[in-house]
């Protein structure tokens, strides 16, 4: 394979090599063999040189790209109207719906852990968009706009957050683990990691029902998006998944949203070599680095990575550096990262950018996007008076779903399945 | 008391032996907080036994997840990376089964780690080096490799926080040979334990509660004093009672305090028994106080099939059988993953009526049904 004779010197960031102002390449046609992204990738030769750790701001992409200042100003990929708007109505979304969880979680609206997204829209809207129906997303616990992007109706998640029967889990999950089937969302994992392992068993799934069971459609394998964070690069199961997924050629796509710190971890701090994306190439699968506070990048590299595995090519590791705008949890107090450091992002808003880019090439006018956000307002005003109005699970609900086959909790003394017994279904059957 | 028979023995010696043999253990709490004036609430106790120990012995070191410049996810070890730098207290990344594993090898090799899970649902990733690793060393090594580590850390259901993150893992740990399982409640048990643990030669597991770090206690100055320490597999009677006992740890000792006072003023005396430690587990302690008020309420909030509760019935019924004048009742977690609604999570955890209820049902004062197990 093509991939497997990549060496990692070859490698470089098609974002980084493409910031010259030269026109992105028309992305490879479906069905074309991988030597075409493999040319995409190697692009720019062995020019860059990546100077080692800076330290006054954790800004990982002055790391990879070598401070470039000019890169603000590089073309962006050729979007149609339609999918400018379609982009930004997503990030708005997710926007939106983040702030409205703050306030409804400081008015005790939901509880526990709520991990928010702002800053980090372009990642989510920028891969999942591009998804099918039957395409699969694993997220992590800050999981709310992976679902939005993914289709799960705004309503049905704030219900969850609410705890209430309505939820896209009927409150059963939470905050940190939406899941919903329809939508091929395989769950929020809390745990650091864990999400990697399912993903690629997913992408295991795919793979053997297209090959094995002869079951996928005409247009290749179903993909997998793993979604997970900076910190998370530290940890085993990356490694481990990384080598099968790459042994197997599974149709997977490793998203890692480096917003550069780990709560209150600094990547720099974590992270022997904090060059992400380089541990692609040591797994011979391509690493891509982009800058995940533009959306329209992020689709193209996202488009690549998707289309790659979709024709069975195998993995792709896609470093998006971000940051998020709030703290880890709203729990966090936020105290180690640096002003300077926040206010540098926060220039780089992504929604923010799009917008002057969709007005700046007349994709849109400025009343245009307007009547979008005020379209998401009413959305997520109406998904909290759903959320708000709908009932509390039922004590019926406490010992369902435990098992796919509840007579998983056995027989009971009088010889019948505890299941059975009609104080089961009340919700207060010893068990 | 209505109309069952005692059954006891009469006074062998064989069983006045025994009773005298129990009864330190049960006389011993008479002297917590003797004299209390001054209050510290358990994140205190446990910050302050982290600095004294590490002050007191250069090999014990703090490894964890943000117990540095963080001060501690739960702000347990604010300020002692400023005290004992960065050599002595270490920001790991996300890897548990990488520092858990660094940490038992360091422990192998002469130091004294204190590993910190940020939760201890965390420290399912880690938990290879906690058993096979640290658990199994000295026995397999014919006490050659001594592993001595503390594992500590929040266990237990916490709020709204879904069922990844809330869960109690004392009878995972507590079935393993080669390991102590120590559940605090009050800022006296913090304190006396995890000093108890850091000094201890074996690995431990140190099972603190994330709801109760906040919670305020009184406490005497011999708590106070930098030499304390609580004997590990020694119990605490927190309230004498004759009528009924309840065995529970951690944050449950305080819902059974509470039930105990309910009962009380429905004539029903309540002996609480705080465990302390789950393992090695006080057995004498317990059927002490079993024999005294012949019946006996489990109480954890962890699930209720292989559970403490099960095995501290099983020490009862071993060596206290006739002394039980009623069944044992057991109130444990519901047999569920942790619902996330609040409605449904506080179905699933046991309420101190749930006590109220179990304890009156073996005082047979109870005509409410048998209801949920939670």
């Amino acid at each position: 394979m093509a991939a497997a004779s990549f060496t990692a010197a070859k490698f470089l960031v098609p974002v980084a090599a493409r910031s010259g102002g030269e026109r992105a390449p028309p992305l490879p046609p479906v069905g074309a063999s991988s030597s075409s992204f493999a040319r995409t990738l190697r692009r720019g030769g062995g020019a860059h040189h990546h100077p080692r750790l800076r330290t006054a701001l954790a800004v990982s992409s002055d790391l990879v790209a070598g401070n470039k200042a000019a890169q603000a100003a590089a073309t962006h990929p050729a979007v149609t109207r339609e999918e400018a708007l379609e982009v930004y109505e997503d990030m708005v979304l997710g926007r939106v719906f983040e702030d409205m969880c703050a306030q409804m979680y400081y008015r005790g609206k939901m509880f526990g852990f709520v991990h928010l997204y702002n800053g980090q829209e372009a990642v989510s809207t920028g891969f999942i968009k591009l998804l099918n129906q039957a395409d699969c997303v694993v997220s992590t616990y800050r999981d709310h706009v992976h679902a939005l992007s993914k289709g799960v109706p705004p309503r049905n998640v704030m219900a969850e957050l609410f705890g209430k029967a309505t939820g896209c889990c009927r409150g059963q999950g939470g905050s940190m683990h939406m899941f919903s089937a329809p939508h091929n969302l395989l769950g929020g994992f809390a745990f650091i990691g864990e999400g990697i392992p399912v993903a690629t068993g997913a992408a295991f799934a795919a793979k053997y029902r297209h090959e094995v069971l002869k079951e996928s459609g005409p247009d290749g394998l179903d993909v997998t998006l793993a979604f997970f964070g900076d910190g998370t690069c530290n940890n085993g199961q990356f490694f481990e998944c990384l080598n099968m997924a790459q042994l197997w050629k599974l149709p997977i796509v490793f998203v890692v949203e480096n917003n550069l710190w780990a709560i209150g971890m600094s990547h720099l701090r974590a992270t022997s070599d904090p060059e992400i994306w380089k541990k692609g190439p040591s797994f011979g699968m391509p690493g891509v680095h982009v800058d995940g506070m533009d959306v329209l990048k992020v689709r193209e590299v996202a488009k690549e990575a998707i289309e790659r595995a979709r024709r069975g090519e195998g993995p792709t590791l896609v470093e998006c550096e971000t940051y998020r705008f709030r703290g880890h949890s709203l729990a966090d107090p936020d105290e180690l990262r640096k002003p300077d450091e926040k206010t540098h992002y926060a220039a780089r808003d992504p929604i923010t950018a799009l917008k002057k880019y969709i007005i700046e090439e007349n994709l849109a006018t400025e009343s245009e996007l307007k009547s979008i956000e005020k379209k998401i307002d009413d959305v997520v005003e109406e998904a909290v008076e759903f959320a708000d109005a709908s009932p509390h699970p039922p004590r019926s609900q406490l010992l369902e779903n435990v098992f796919a086959d509840p007579k998983g909790f056995g027989i009971g003394p009088d010889g019948k399945y505890r299941c059975e017994d009609p104080k089961f279904t009340q919700g207060t059957a010893q068990v | 008391m209505l109309g069952v028979a005692r059954r006891r023995l009469g006074s062998g010696c064989v069983l006045s032996q025994l009773a005298q043999a129990l009864r330190p253990a049960a006389a011993a709490p008479a002297r917590t907080y003797s004299a209390a004036a001054k209050e510290i609430t358990v994140r205190e106790a446990l910050n302050t036994a982290l600095d004294e120990e590490m002050s007191a012995d250069p090999s014990v070191f703090l490894m964890g997840e943000e117990v540095g410049e963080y001060q501690g996810a739960y702000k347990i070890s604010k300020g002692l990376l400023d005290k004992y730098g960065p050599d002595r207290v270490l920001d790991t990344p996300i890897t548990e089964a990488g520092f858990t594993g660094i940490g038992v090898g360091a422990a192998y090799h002469g130091l004294r780690p204190i590993v910190e899970f940020m939760t201890f649902n965390f420290s399912m990733q880690a938990i290879d080096h906690i058993i096979n690793s640290a658990a199994k060393s000295n026995y397999m090594s014919a006490g050659q490799i001594s592993v001595p580590i503390v594992f500590r850390g929040p266990n237990g259901a916490a709020a709204g926080v879904g069922a990844q993150h809330s869960q109690c893992y004392a009878a995972w740990y507590a079935h393993v040979p080669g390991l102590k399982v120590l559940a605090p409640y009050s800022a006296e048990d913090a304190r006396g334990l995890l000093k108890a643990a850091i000094r201890d030669p074996d690995p431990v597991v140190f099972l603190e509660n994330e709801l109760l770090y906040g919670e305020s206690f009184p406490v005497s100055a011999e708590v106070l004093d930098s030499s304390f320490c609580l004997p590990i597999g020694k119990a605490k009677i927190e309230r004498q009672g004759k009528d009924v006992t309840i065995t529970a740890f951690s944050k449950m000792v305080g819902y059974a305090l509470q039930a105990a006072d309910i009962l009380a003023k429905e004539g029903i005396s309540a002996e609480v028994i705080n465990l302390r430690s789950i393992r090695p587990l006080d057995r004498a302690a317990i059927n002490a106080s079993v024999r005294k008020t012949n019946r006996l309420v489990t109480v954890e909030e962890g699930f209720p099939q292989h559970g403490i509760g099960a095995e501290i019935c099983m020490s009862v019924v071993e060596d206290s059988f006739e002394y039980l004048d009623a069944p044992v009742e057991r109130i444990a977690g519901a047999d569920v993953p942790m619902p996330y609604a609040a409605n449904l999570e506080r179905m699933a955890v046991p309420q101190v009526d749930d006590i109220v209820r179990a304890a009156k049902r073996a005082c047979y004062r109870a005509a409410v049904p048998m209801a949920a197990t939670a």
